[in-house]
């Protein structure tokens, strides 16, 4: 028999005592997630969407599935203030050249408009090549890509300020080739707004 | 001798120029805010308005009324609800290479977290920590709850 007393006592204790608890979301894209969770008494895997465990100092971690609705109430205000997924456009060249191609000046405008109407907007401007030629000149060229793009946009009215350049080379292909092969889709600059 | 100075002085200015993310440790900026937010930097308290830099160290925390929400360089967003501090332990992102690290703490109230390129091109140099928990990324989007956290 355990007096009330007690259990109350024990009951502030396991109260004051620090627990966690994580969720795992479904990925936006619906692509398979996954979440290790470590602590004192080992490893647990959440591999499904709504997957959750809490873990409790004095007590054995427990596992749970979480409805959608509880998760959507229980944390509704944090999971309103996660900003905005980055929005990303995709601009082409001509080959060998930093120059852009017809159709991607076209879309210079949109890029404006997005850029000044989103609070706080920071846009990154990545360069990419195919894989004609060497690693190092490939880097170059991106870069220099990337600097002909920022000097446009700085040309439409954005803030240099909101602008970051970075050149990705011949890591990123768009459409995977063997070395040395001409492909156009590859020749581009991706810009990141977010 | 002071011409030699002058010169190295230029290249130094040109190169803060070039890699001003560099210089000041930027891990992110403030995206979305409400309530009492406050980022808590070298013990001074700063507003955390929409569009105020996130630096490496920075310490996020919320009253009862406030969340905030910040995406960092390498396109991973945060949100932290209410009463809730959060820490920027440590950020690292290459932009060329994606190279990078990161390490962020829950010490009270919630966090959600949608993860970035770092997360996508090394995965193991990313975690999440509670006082009681590590999580390794593997997944994208989730959220951490501590409970009876610290105040510091």
């Amino acid at each position: 028999m355990i007096k009330p007393g007690l259990l109350l006592l024990l009951a502030g204790l396991l109260g004051g005592c620090v627990s966690d608890r994580v969720v795992l979301l479904p990925s936006p894209d619906g692509a398979e997630t996954a979440l290790a969770v470590r602590n004192q008494a080992g490893e647990r895997v959440l591999d499904r969407p709504y997957a959750a465990t809490n873990t409790q100092a004095l007590a054995a971690s427990f596992d749970f599935h979480a409805s959608p609705d509880y998760i959507e109430k229980r944390y509704a205000a944090v999971l309103q203030a996660l900003p905005r997924g980055p929005v990303s456009h995709v601009l082409y060249f001509e080959p060998g050249s930093d120059r852009l191609t017809p159709l991607s000046l076209a879309e210079l405008p949109a890029l404006r408009q997005q850029a000044a109407s989103w609070q706080a907007s920071e846009i990154t401007v990545i360069g990419h090549t195919d894989r004609v030629g060497s690693l190092a000149a490939n880097d170059a060229l991106s870069a220099k890509r990337a600097e002909a793009v920022r000097e446009l946009l700085i040309g439409e009215g954005i803030p240099a300020e909101k602008l970051e350049v970075a050149g990705r080379g011949e890591r990123e292909p768009l459409v995977p080739t063997a070395d040395e092969v001409d492909e156009p889709r590859n020749r581009r600059v991706e810009i990141n707004v977010r | 001798m002071i011409k030699s100075h002058r010169v190295t002085a230029f290249m130094l200015a040109g190169m803060a120029f070039c890699y001003p993310a560099w210089a000041a440790e930027v891990a992110g900026m403030v995206k979305t805010s409400s309530g009492q937010a406050v980022i808590e930097r070298n013990g001074e308290k700063l507003a955390a308005t929409v569009g105020t830099r996130v630096l490496v160290a920075d310490k996020l925390r919320t009253g009862g009324d406030g969340t905030v929400g910040v995406t960092l360089r390498d396109n991973t967003r945060l949100s932290a609800g209410p009463n809730s501090l959060i820490v920027i332990d440590k950020f690292a992102f290459n932009s060329s290479t994606h190279d990078g690290n990161m390490s962020v703490g829950v010490r009270k109230g919630t966090l959600s977290v949608a993860t970035g390129k770092i997360a996508k091109r090394t995965p193991e140099s990313v975690d999440f920590h509670t006082p009681t928990s590590v999580l390794g990324v593997r997944g994208t989007e989730f959220i951490v709850e501590v409970e009876n956290g610290r105040d510091d």
